[in-house]
């Protein structure tokens, strides 16, 4: 029931949301995500003691052979904890801005997380359907209505991508639901369908291209840049911290053990296309001056590196990507916080307007810092873990990838570093000076954020444990 | 049989309703009334149908298909006579006439739903037709509605032409006019019935605006008042594919079902290309509408050429979901001053739940989930997989429904993104309450298409 109530809460939040006024939409959305956390929570517990008690099924529609089944995995209830994680940070953090519309907003965000809890915990290939394109919605949504300005085509562009590559998805389903000998959709009889191995490469495109259009990777990208550049900054910590989980969440629970051979067939192509958007990514961030740009392609690039492990596909690589899910996602919204903050107090986006804040918001810049150092993957930072983990089981499938990869690394620190010097080092201008440091709420959340960087630098079993499950259940498959 | 009684009683009843009755919204009462006996007598057949009942020498066939195809396009009808019935005054004088062609459009469609001779086909394509050759042109006062009228009218009877020549071989081939007595599947097929089938799909093409017979179809659409376009777009061509779907999957199967499917394959996939890339270049939402209702068909069409048990099931849904979803944009079409995309431009400020409704439909017409229109999108798109052999067809469907959001988005864009004052009619509370209802069935077909489903 735990899992149903992660869904139900920001749904029945989100509908009530829209007829509220004043204060009402803030102080409903922080207490739906406060709530969510702590169902979250909850289920962490239940999940060390009695894991089946958190998947639930009843009919839906029974002339279908479609079941409302959902239920968590280890790497379902990692992403849940993300989810509603990242949602409370994102309501601290945007606690004191007004929004015109607030209610919409904030009904749109938490619908949202509706749709993203109902993917990572959908056990009907109908289910996931259902919740995928319902995720993109109120995101098409609050892009166009709060964006910047040039929001309407590029968002247009962004929900025409991801909606003509569902549409191959939904192809896909219906041929494996034909193939069932039962017509169902459970995930149950999709592992089982065994497929033959021409039909699984055929199948494999319809699923990949779906997948690879929402992580994104090259060269289905092109929608990302300029979605996250335009986006209010709230939804674009959606976007980057969770949103991209949704297609690698897809390949591992639908991918993998559904289309095994398929997978096995293709997965070097798609390593090898990971890997180019990996390099190409992190060139183009290098040379980036605008601060949303910078960040959206070392997104690129990060999640190259994670599709690439995904289909490196032995137990390690695994590892790391799962563990990276969560780690990547928090480190990007802290990312994303310190954007906010910055836009906030400056209007500006270019790097170059930037510099010398370290001197007037010092608090500010060691955060930046820090969340930075995590980002390219230092050791005792949590990104550690999980690239060191990911580059190993990359070496283990072919070192030359592995290599090639690498360099991601190397390039990586280089804009890292470069941004974090342009915006906190170097000469103050008159518009920095004017920066003041960090207000209580984002204090809070950018603490909570560092916190869980160190704590999980340090000490990263726990995360290891949740989510060998998946892993060992991947590989099985396999 | 009671369905076709009823509407047929009904509409004579309306002709003269006109005459004692004299003011116009308790005309519009009537038609309300007489419909709901309809639906009502429509379905109490259900309970006394064992099986299918054959009457009129075996002419007619009711069966519980036929019975809920009825059902939704009185359904439909009635949500359409609810939302725009009262627009029908501001077209012209009679206003009683309109409603009773309507009837008889009904009648025919009861009889497309419920044929089992060749014969009742033809009466049934005739009696869809004629009656909207008069409210094309009903608008006496605009060139452009005698135009589409004329246009109509010319093409339509020689469509029909075509159709009275196609029957005629087939029964040069088979000597019946009954479908069960045809058998022209059976074993080789004779080059005189496969001239036939092929006649008779065009003809069939053509009254479901199909490419390439669909050029009729925006002009007519445009021309004529758009309180009947909003009819003839939804109702009228779901009773057009029902007659298609019966008396292909019923008279064309076996040996002759190779020869047809890969013809009406490649008039699918053109109605599915030309439809939707028309679309997009469209300045006018009327306009866009009709070419939408090209594309639409071809989806529909889908299910027409995939023999399978989601075929059937699917066009119902799709009937459903599409007249709904068409129906309520249509409603509110009506009460718009101006017709282009930018009439639209700041809708949702100035209305918000007009706009909520129309973006739900919208969302619907483009096949999102958690609206009709995605299961309906669905059941069809999985008959055509189910083929097998179609999955090119499936594919080029596929890549138009996603090509088809754009022009759909349009309209959505103009409401909520730009600014603008939008020119609207007074809108009265129950034509919203009417709005947010025709939203609710919408929805609920969205996540439970079972409730429609489990009568099939």
């Amino acid at each position: 029931m735990l899992t149903v109530l992660l869904i139900l809460i920001p749904l029945v939040a989100g509908l009530l949301t829209f007829g509220l006024k004043g204060s009402g939409p803030k102080t409903v959305g922080l207490i739906s995500s406060l709530a969510s956390l702590a169902v979250t929570i909850a289920a962490l517990f239940q999940f060390r003691t009695a894991p089946e008690t958190l998947s639930h099924s009843c009919n839906w529609i029974p002339q279908l052979g479609a079941t409302f089944s959902v239920g968590l995995d280890g790497m379902g209830m990692m992403l849940s904890l993300l989810t509603s994680i990242s949602f409370v940070l994102i309501f601290i953090v945007i606690n004191k801005r007004e929004y015109d519309r607030a209610n919409s907003f904030y009904a749109l965000m938490l619908l949202s997380q509706a749709g993203l809890m109902g993917v990572f915990a959908a056990y009907d290939a109908m289910l996931f359907y259902f919740f995928w394109e319902l995720a993109l919605i109120p995101v098409y949504f609050l892009c166009s209505l709060w964006g910047g300005e040039k929001r309407i085509p590029v968002t247009f562009k962004f929900f025409v991508y991801t909606f003509a590559g569902s549409l191959l998805m939904l192809i896909g389903i219906i041929y494996i639901y034909l193939q069932t000998p039962e017509h169902s959709f459970s995930y149950a009889s999709f592992t089982t369908a065994a497929l033959p191995k021409e039909t699984q490469s055929c199948l494999f495109w319809l699923f990949f291209v779906a997948f690879a259009i929402k992580m994104p990777i090259f060269p289905f990208h092109t929608w990302q840049p300029d979605t996250y550049e335009q986006s209010p900054t709230p939804v674009t910590m959606v976007l980057s911290g969770i949103m991209v989980k949704m297609g690698l969440f897809g390949v591992i629970r639908w991918l993998l053990p559904v289309l095994p051979q398929g997978a096995y067939v293709w997965s070097d192509v798609a390593i090898v296309l990971s890997i180019i958007g990996i390099v190409y990514a992190s060139c183009i961030a290098i040379v980036q001056s605008d601060f949303k740009r910078l960040i959206a392609y070392s997104s690129i690039a990060h999640i190259g590196l994670m599709s690439a492990a995904i289909f490196a596909n032995n137990e390690q690589s695994l590892q790391g990507v799962l563990v990276q899910f969560f780690n990547h996602g928090i480190n990007i919204i802290g990312l994303w916080i310190i954007v906010e903050i910055i836009q906030d107090r400056l209007k500006v986006k270019s790097l170059n307007d930037l510099g010398g804040i370290a001197a007037y918001a010092p608090r500010m810049a060691t955060f930046l810092v820090i969340i930075s150092f995590a980002n390219i993957a230092l050791p005792l930072t949590n990104g550690f873990i999980g690239e060191f983990l990911m580059f190993s089981g990359l070496y283990q499938y072919n070192p030359w990838f592995m290599a090639v990869a690498g360099l991601g690394v190397i390039l990586g620190a280089v804009y890292t570093l470069n941004m974090v010097q342009k915006v906190i080092f170097g000469q103050p201008n008159q518009l920095t000076e004017t920066t003041t440091d960090l207000r209580g709420n984002e204090m809070l959340a950018l603490s909570v954020i560092v916190a869980i960087i160190l704590v999980l630098g340090v000490y990263p079993k726990p995360m290891l444990e949740l989510v060998q499950s998946t892993t060992e259940l991947v590989n099985k498959v396999y | 049989m009671n369905a076709l009684i009823s509407t047929a009683l009904s509409g004579v009843l309306m002709m003269f309703a006109g005459l004692f009755v004299k003011n116009k919204q308790s005309i519009k009462f009537v038609a309300i009334v007489a419909l709901l006996i309809c639906f009502a007598a429509n379905l109490a057949e259900l309970s006394t149908l064992q099986g299918e009942s054959r009457t009129l020498y075996g002419m007619i066939t009711v069966s519980s298909f036929s019975i809920l195809f009825n059902a939704v396009a009185f359904g439909a009808t009635l949500l359409y006579f609810m939302l725009s019935g009262s627009a029908f005054e501001k077209v012209g004088e009679h206003v009683s006439d309109y409603f009773a062609l309507v009837f008889f459009i009904l009648s025919g469609i009861t009889l497309a739903s419920s044929f089992s001779s060749l014969l009742m086909l033809f009466l049934a394509i005739e009696i869809i037709s004629i009656p909207q050759y008069i409210l094309a042109g009903s608008d006496k006062k605009s060139p452009k509605s005698s135009e589409a009228s004329l246009k109509y009218f010319l093409m339509g009877s020689f469509s029909t032409g075509i159709l009275l020549m196609g029957i005629t071989l087939i029964y040069g081939a088979s000597g019946s006019f009954l479908i069960s007595e045809l058998g022209i599947g059976d074993g080789a097929v004779s080059p005189l019935a496969l001239c036939g089938v092929i006649l008779i799909a065009f003809a069939l093409s053509f009254k479901v605006s199909a490419a390439p017979f669909h050029f009729w179809t925006p002009d007519v659409y445009d021309g004529a008042p758009s309180v009947f376009t909003s009819f003839m777009a939804t109702v009228v061509k779901a009773g057009s594919f029902i007659a298609f779907i019966r008396l292909f999957h019923g008279a064309f199967t076996g040996a002759i079902s190779k020869d047809w499917q890969l013809l009406l394959a490649l008039v699918t996939a053109a109605t599915l290309i030309i439809g939707n890339f028309t679309a997009v270049f469209q300045q006018s939402v009327k306009r866009m509408l009709a070419y939408s209702s090209i594309a639409q068909a071809g989806f529909m069409l889908l299910s027409v050429i995939a023999f399978s048990d989601f075929a059937a099931k699917g066009i119902i849904l799709y009937a459903a979901a599409y007249s709904v979803a068409t129906i309520g944009i249509f409603a509110v079409l009506i009460k718009m001053k101006d017709y282009t995309f930018d009439g639209f431009n700041g809708l949702a400020k100035k209305e918000p739940l007009v706009a909520a409704v129309t973006t739900i439909c919208l969302l619907s017409l483009a096949g999102i989930p958690l609206t009709a229109g995605f299961f309906a999108k669905y059941y069809v798109l999985t008959a055509a997989v189910q083929e097998g052999n179609l999955f090119w067809l499936v594919i080029i469907a596929v890549v138009c429904a996603a090509i088809s959001v754009y022009y759909y988005f349009r309209v959505i864009m103009a409401m909520y993104f730009k600014s603008g004052e939008p020119g609207v009619e007074e809108m009265s509370g129950g034509f919203k309450a009417l709005l947010v209802v025709t939203a609710a069935i919408v929805i609920l077909l969205g996540v439970f298409p079972g409730l429609l489903l489990q009568f099939v």
